[in-house]
């Protein structure tokens, strides 16, 4: 049984000009210790699924879902008190940008004990050796002293490892990592990799990792899911991903690699993500498709099966050996 | 921290020899004339003028006075009042603790009810109590000091009777005032229900003296809550799994008091100018009146040292909010 189970997960927005579905229709699923990448550009609704998941989202979204266990508990129909008692605890979710992720009124011992004592309930001392033993386990240096430093006082890399030790604090079994090296160094992003990857490997936690970094998941990922425009067009384990791409956009995103890329330009898929005016009637990613054809055009394909990846096309790539391009 | 006091203080350097210029200014400027105004309907000979001029060196020019002046209030010396000719120090200090009284008194009233009803508002945001809660703080900010206290006295004085019009303490009750604050004096004096008309008779210039920063600090508190609420950081204290009555008054609000603790401290200038309203209407005795009443008698020494003082408590007062902003935000408090 998986860890976690999403089914047809949607969210919209109530905005000015009108509802906004920035997911549609999503399945997500996640076992034990794994770690799945979810991959898209900008706006592909990586982030709000994974914060409906947590239920992080501002009033003005609404959430449906035909299914959303996590840890065999379902979270569509559970009251509030009984999820804070999951977020934060089973169930942890790091950010994008560290510097602004912590809040500078308080010192970073302060916030990471904070979560101690809420979900475990450990006393003091408890607190304190547990916060130590943390920041020794994310690899910060000299963790007495800087317990009791403020965000400011720290790098950004710094921050970002504060709060990972802060979501590993009460032993997750899931973690999201929400781009969680976006706003750092080339250096440090390794680092902070490196580090998710070990912890993974030490405590067992399965590890959601979104990124629109290819690099990122062929280093780290070991299945990864790709989204576009608000639904799942694709999914993989890594390997089979990156031999043999089904759908056209994976491919385009492989093909705009440097590695891959061929020209000394790094190439580019042209066009954008549709928004909330210019969303097509058919095939969403037709706009922008090398193949598209008027059936594109007119009809949306649904998810094909697990053989071919649950690739949303209706021509898929690389269906049998001869094709692998 | 003792530099950046060290820093401050330079600082009040030259707005203490402003102050000094201006409120020596200010009285002369006045019409009138203070030994016309003391010898009343009577009048005076010309002699005893030109003696009395000369006493109060009135017939020296006017940079030569204000010299006089000046090294005076640098050795500590204010002069006396013409009127009573009691030192212009020993009356601010016996009129002071009233008024400090009465501040403090308004300050905590608005503290107490703007802080927590700004909050609420921005969490409660565009719903009924928010919008309620913001007309009311609009009305209470446009409106005349005046007229509030007389609404305010017509019906709890005299509709109700609940609160005495005047004063600090019903005549009754009579006992040494050894520190002026009549809260603490009525208390310690032990004399059976002297603490509760103290009480009584602070009510209304409590809430009169208080509505205004009232509407200022809900106001403020409202808004910087509502920027604070938009932080990553509340995302991840939501993320943590806390209680929204732990993010919002933990998490946010301690952010959120950073603009407010300088409203705060903007907002007792505005409140010792109110003093003097509100202590001329209540007849407190404060120094707000008892500037008032020297205006009217042209009481140089009286106007000019108490101004001075009154700018000198805004100071202290500034200074301590300073400090307070240091506590409050690390960020500044490590530079
Ligand atoms: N609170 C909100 N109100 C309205 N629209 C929103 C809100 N949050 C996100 N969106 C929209 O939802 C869409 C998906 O956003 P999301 O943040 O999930 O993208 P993403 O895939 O995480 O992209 P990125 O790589 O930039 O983080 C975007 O078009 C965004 O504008
Ligand atoms: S359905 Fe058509 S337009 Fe859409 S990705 Fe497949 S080939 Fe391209
Ligand atoms: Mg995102």
């Amino acid at each position: 049984m998986s860890l976690l189970r999403i089914r047809n997960l949607s969210v919209s927005f109530a905005t000015a000009s009108g509802a906004f579905k920035a997911v549609d229709g999503v399945d997500q699923d996640v076992n034990a210790g794994e770690i799945l990448s979810i991959v898209g550009e900008s706006g592909s609704g990586k982030s709000v699924s994974m914060l409906a998941l947590m239920g992080l989202l501002p009033w003005t979204a609404t959430v449906t879902a035909d299914e959303m266990t996590f840890d065999g508990v379902d979270l569509l129909n559970i009251s509030k008190s009984a999820r804070r008692k999951i977020v934060g605890n089973d169930l942890a979710m790091i950010f994008q940008e560290p510097m602004s992720a912590l809040n500078p009124c308080f010192t970073v011992g302060w916030q990471i004990k904070e979560a101690l004592r809420i979900h475990l309930g450990l006393d003091r001392k408890a607190r304190h050796r547990r916060a130590v033993e943390l920041f020794e386990q994310v690899g910060i240096p000299d963790p007495e002293r800087r317990l009791s430093a403020f965000p400011h006082q720290m790098s950004g890399g710094m921050n970002q490892r504060v709060m990972i030790a802060m979501a590993i604090s009460c032993q997750p079994k899931l973690l999201i990592a929400d781009e969680p090296t976006t706003a750092l160094d080339v250096t440090i992003q390794a680092q902070i990799l490196d580090l998710l990857a070990d912890l993974r490997n030490e405590t067992g936690m399965g590890l959601v990792l979104i990124t629109h970094d290819m690099g990122v998941v062929a280093e780290t990922a070991e299945r990864v899911s790709v989204q576009y425009a608000g639904q799942k067009i694709e999914e993989q384990p890594v390997d089979d991903l990156f031999n043999s791409p089904h759908h056209p956009y994976t491919a385009a995103l492989l093909d705009a690699l440097p590695e891959r890329a061929t020209d000394k330009l790094l190439p580019t898929i042209p066009g954008v993500v549709p928004g909330q005016f210019d969303r097509p009637r058919g095939c969403l990613f037709s706009p922008r498709c090398k193949y598209a054809n008027d059936h594109c055009r007119a009809v949306p394909p649904i998810p094909a099966g697990p053989e071919l990846g649950f690739v949303r096309c209706h021509y898929p790539l690389n269906t049998d050996e001869r094709n692998v391009s | 921290m003792l530099n950046y006091v060290l820093s401050r203080l330079l600082t009040f350097v030259p707005t203490f020899i402003g102050v000094t210029l201006i409120s020596f200014a200010f009285i002369r400027v006045l019409p009138g004339d203070p030994i016309v105004v003391m010898a009343g309907e009577r009048g005076m000979t010309a002699e005893r003028y030109a003696e009395l001029e000369a006493q109060f060196g009135f017939d020296r020019p006017i940079y030569v006075q204000f010299w006089d002046y000046l090294t005076g209030v640098l050795q500590g010396d204010l002069g006396n009042s013409f009127v009573t000719k009691r030192p212009v120090w020993d009356e601010f200090f016996a009129l002071f603790p009233a008024t400090l009284e009465l501040s403090l008194c308004a300050m905590v009233f608005a503290i107490l009810i703007g802080l927590p009803a700004g909050v609420i508002a921005a969490v409660n945001r565009g719903k009924f109590f928010d919008r309620a809660l913001m007309s009311t703080a609009l009305v209470g900010y446009s409106m005349p000091i005046f007229w509030w206290a007389l609404l305010l006295i017509i019906v709890f004085s005299g509709n109700l009777q609940w609160t005495p019009v005047s004063g600090r303490i019903d005549l009754l009750y009579y006992f040494p005032n050894p520190t002026g604050f009549m809260l603490y004096d009525s208390l310690v004096s032990g004399q059976s229900g002297a603490f509760a008309s103290a009480v009584r008779h602070l009510i209304l210039p409590t809430i009169v003296l208080g509505t205004i920063p009232l509407a200022v600090i809900a106001r403020q508190t409202r808004s910087a809550m509502l920027e604070v609420l938009g932080e990553d950081y509340i995302r991840t204290a939501r993320a943590k799994g806390l209680a929204s009555k732990r993010i919002n008054g933990i998490h946010a609000l301690r952010n959120a008091l950073i603009p407010v603790i300088t409203v705060i401290g903007l907002s007792v200038g505005t409140l010792l100018a109110g003093a003097i309203l509100t202590e001329t209407i209540f007849s407190w005795p404060g120094i707000g009146k008892w500037m008032v009443d020297s205006i009217f008698r042209r009481d140089y020494p009286v106007v000019q040292g108490g101004l001075l003082l009154i700018a000198v408590a805004v100071m202290i007062v500034n200074l301590t909010v300073d400090m307070l902003y240091g506590v409050i935000n690390p960020k500044i408090r490590k530079r």
